[in-house]
């Protein structure tokens, strides 16, 4: 494949060779033209590829959702913003956005919590580290259709894992496809399950990349595990901890597969009274069930400015504070070594340093 | 990047009395004071990384003891401990119902393709941003990085349009085009290759008279193949898993995900079948993971320093 993309650009200049400039030789004019060409050439496949199935659609979709458009008889005239209005005032659009929104705060914050409480434990010298590390990664390599339907089952109303033993201990079974709330949180669940071991690794990467001096200068200090982990860990992996949640974000967004088959037995996805419609699902549902593409494409579009929102605002926010945070923990940890310093200095090599600058103060 | 990605198996001498800090080179042993940072823990963190652990595989087990049980296991309050002995029945059920030879196929074939043209491309250009100089570099960098966090997947009713219009819908093809390239994995490549290799080795390569493609064959491929190691892994997972734009465009022709849906889609649903479905279809990645679990686990820890 490779191989195969170099043949033009090297015949292109032996066709020129002989009318221009006789002096220089031909193997170096092409040895120009390959050093100035070939960047272009590497990374042409990736822009043209792109550009076509990647940016083109996005941009279509726009125009799309300025006409009356039909999934079967295609484009029936230019109506402007007409499709983004009705969206607007439709109450099904902003019940997606809602039930994105819970769904997208019940699995993030939890998820956070915990990951940052795996990635703590995994911190520790452990024996084994990596069968521990690899074992919290399992629930990653279950793809979320099959976690779906493990999930789904569980959460049965009838004769689900979950209410089984919810009225083994005498409590009232949960509706957890028919009633709002629950169904967000069962949806939630299984986002949970699957990307909890996943952010709690980058989160230990981040964790194991604060220097250990500063931990033992802690200790020397009388700071306990705890103490340590609030005032150290914790803000040293702040700005990957807004990496983890802006990932999350962005997917959490356009949350489909658990939604979709959650409960395959109603007729309109997400729920016979749209409980758990998220806006990927409300957007599918218009334009291959109902067919209008043109109102689709406007909720597609919607959503996508929200999530550039999201992400330019995580990505400004995140800036901040990790620019503010690694000023103040530079000040911090220098601070800390500091310290850290003279009281080695003072307890071992005190001696050794007072001899230099005697000998420093003697030759000035 | 490559200091940060960690080579967890490192054998290093164990001695009780010698604290070994995690995380940094144990050339020589050095000597340090029982501060207690570094101890081994106690007892309580081995019941949470047990707790983790259970939590973590549990769900997939019940799976397999549901999915080879009756159904009637299900209405239990307390499922039994053990596997029963019906899950090749299942299996076999599983089989009768969508067609899984096939859509395992289709899958392999899918997501051969993408991670195959994925890694190649993604390679070429960040071999390209990263080690060689040409006008608007920054400027195209600065595009790839801006449109990392662009929700393709938003795309799909014009991509549809145009799948129908070419009458691809149905073909493997359509599954494939839309994910050939990634612009996170351009950016990968450009961070792994920018720290890796040494400007003298290409131009050394390059003193000697190779071409420019000869020179990213010979120094830039090699350097590479730890980082395409990783993207290839991640590729082929993200494939694998996709389900929203297969269901679209092979309903009829499923991939793996698009078939093992479709086994609750009936008004009645036996969920000991699709349990057993849902098992079998978890085989491959378990596989991939049993012999590529520690890679994954480096790459999503050095992804994260970084990315």
């Amino acid at each position: 494949m490779t191989a195969t993309l170099t043949p033009p650009q090297e015949q292109k200049p032996a066709a020129a060779a002989p009318a221009t400039k006789p002096k220089v030789p031909f193997k170096h004019r092409l040895n120009r033209f390959d050093v100035k060409a070939s960047p272009y050439f590497y990374i042409a496949p990736f822009f043209i590829l792109f550009g076509l199935v990647g940016l083109f659609p996005l941009g279509y979709t726009f125009v799309v959702s300025l006409n009356k458009w039909n999934l079967l008889t295609g484009p029936g005239g230019f109506v402007g913003l007409a499709n983004y209005g009705a969206e607007l005032t439709d109450p099904f659009f902003w019940n997606s956005l809602f039930n994105t929104v819970s769904i997208f705060l019940l699995s993030a914050i939890p998820q956070l919590v915990i990951a940052v409480l795996i990635a703590a434990v995994l911190d520790q010298n452990i024996r084994n580290k990596t069968f521990w590390r690899m074992s919290v990664l399992i629930p990653y390599v279950v793809t979320p259709v099959a976690v779906t339907l493990i999930f789904s089952s569980a959460f049965d109303e009838k004769y689900g894992a979950i209410n089984n033993l919810l009225q083994f201990f005498h409590l009232n079974p949960v509706m957890w496809k028919t009633e709002t709330f629950p169904s967000h949180v069962a949806i939630a669940t299984m986002v949970n399950w699957r990307w909890t071991g996943y952010n709690a690794l980058i989160l230990l990467a981040a964790m194991q990349a604060v220097p250990r001096d500063i931990y033992e200068s802690a200790a020397l200090d009388g700071a306990g595990a705890i103490r340590r982990f609030f005032s150290m860990t914790l803000p040293s992996i702040r700005p990957t901890m807004i990496f983890v949640i802006v990932t999350a974000t962005v997917g959490g967004l356009q949350i489909f597969t658990e939604p979709k088959l959650f409960n395959p037995t109603t007729a309109t996805p997400g729920g016979p009274q749209r409980q758990y419609q998220t806006t990927v699902l409300y957007l599918w549902d218009l334009a291959f069930n109902r067919q209008n593409f043109g109102k689709a494409s406007a909720v597609a579009w919607m959503l996508f400015l929200i999530i550039v929102l999201f992400g330019v605002l995580n990505f400004v926010i995140g800036r901040r504070i990790a620019s503010t945070e690694a000023r103040s923990s530079k000040r911090k940890t220098a601070k800390v070594l500091a310290a850290y310093n003279t009281q080695k200095i003072d307890n071992e090599a005190a001696g050794a340093l007072a001899l230099t600058a005697a000998a420093e103060e003697k030759r000035s | 990047m490559t200091a940060t990605v960690e080579r967890p198996a490192a054998p290093q001498p164990k001695k009780p009395n010698q604290a070994i800090v995690p995380g940094t080179r144990t050339t020589r042993p050095k000597r340090r004071k029982p501060l207690g940072i570094d101890k081994r823990p106690g007892f309580l963190t081995y019941a949470l990384l047990i707790v983790f652990f259970i939590g973590g595989t549990y769900p997939l087990y019940w799976s397999f003891i549901a999915g080879s049980s009756p159904s009637s296991v299900l209405t239990q309050t307390w499922p039994p401990l053990l596997p029963g002995g019906l899950f090749w029945q299942n299996v076999g059920q599983v089989m009768d119902t969508v067609p899984f030879w096939m859509s395992l196929l289709n899958s392999v074939i899918v997501s051969t393709v993408i991670t195959i043209s994925v890694v190649l491309f993604s390679t070429l250009a960040g071999y390209s941003f990263a080690k060689l100089k040409f006008r608007g570099r920054e400027g195209l960098l600065i595009f790839v990085i801006a449109t990392l966090a662009v929700p393709t997947q938003l795309g799909i009713i014009p991509l549809f349009m145009v799948m129908k219009q070419f009458g691809w819908t149905g073909t493997l093809g359509a599954v494939i085009v839309p994910t050939l390239v990634t612009a996170f994995g351009v950016f990968f490549m450009r961070q792994y290759l920018v720290d890796v290799i040494p400007e003298e080795l290409i131009e050394a390569a390059r003193v000697d008279g190779a071409s420019m493609i000869s020179t990213f064959w010979h120094v830039g491929i090699p350097a590479a193949r730890p980082a395409m190691a990783i993207l290839g892994l991640f590729t082929f997972m993200t494939a694998w898993t996709d389900y929203l734009w297969p269901l679209l465009v092979v309903p009829q022709n499923p991939t793996l995900q698009v078939a093992l849906s479709q086994l609750q889609s009936a008004k009645y649903v036996d969920y000991s079948i699709v349990l057993a479905g849902a098992v079998l279809a978890t085989v491959p990645l378990l596989i991939l993971f049993i012999l590529a679990g520690r890679q994954l686990v480096s790459g999503i820890m050095a992804g994260a320093v970084k990315g």
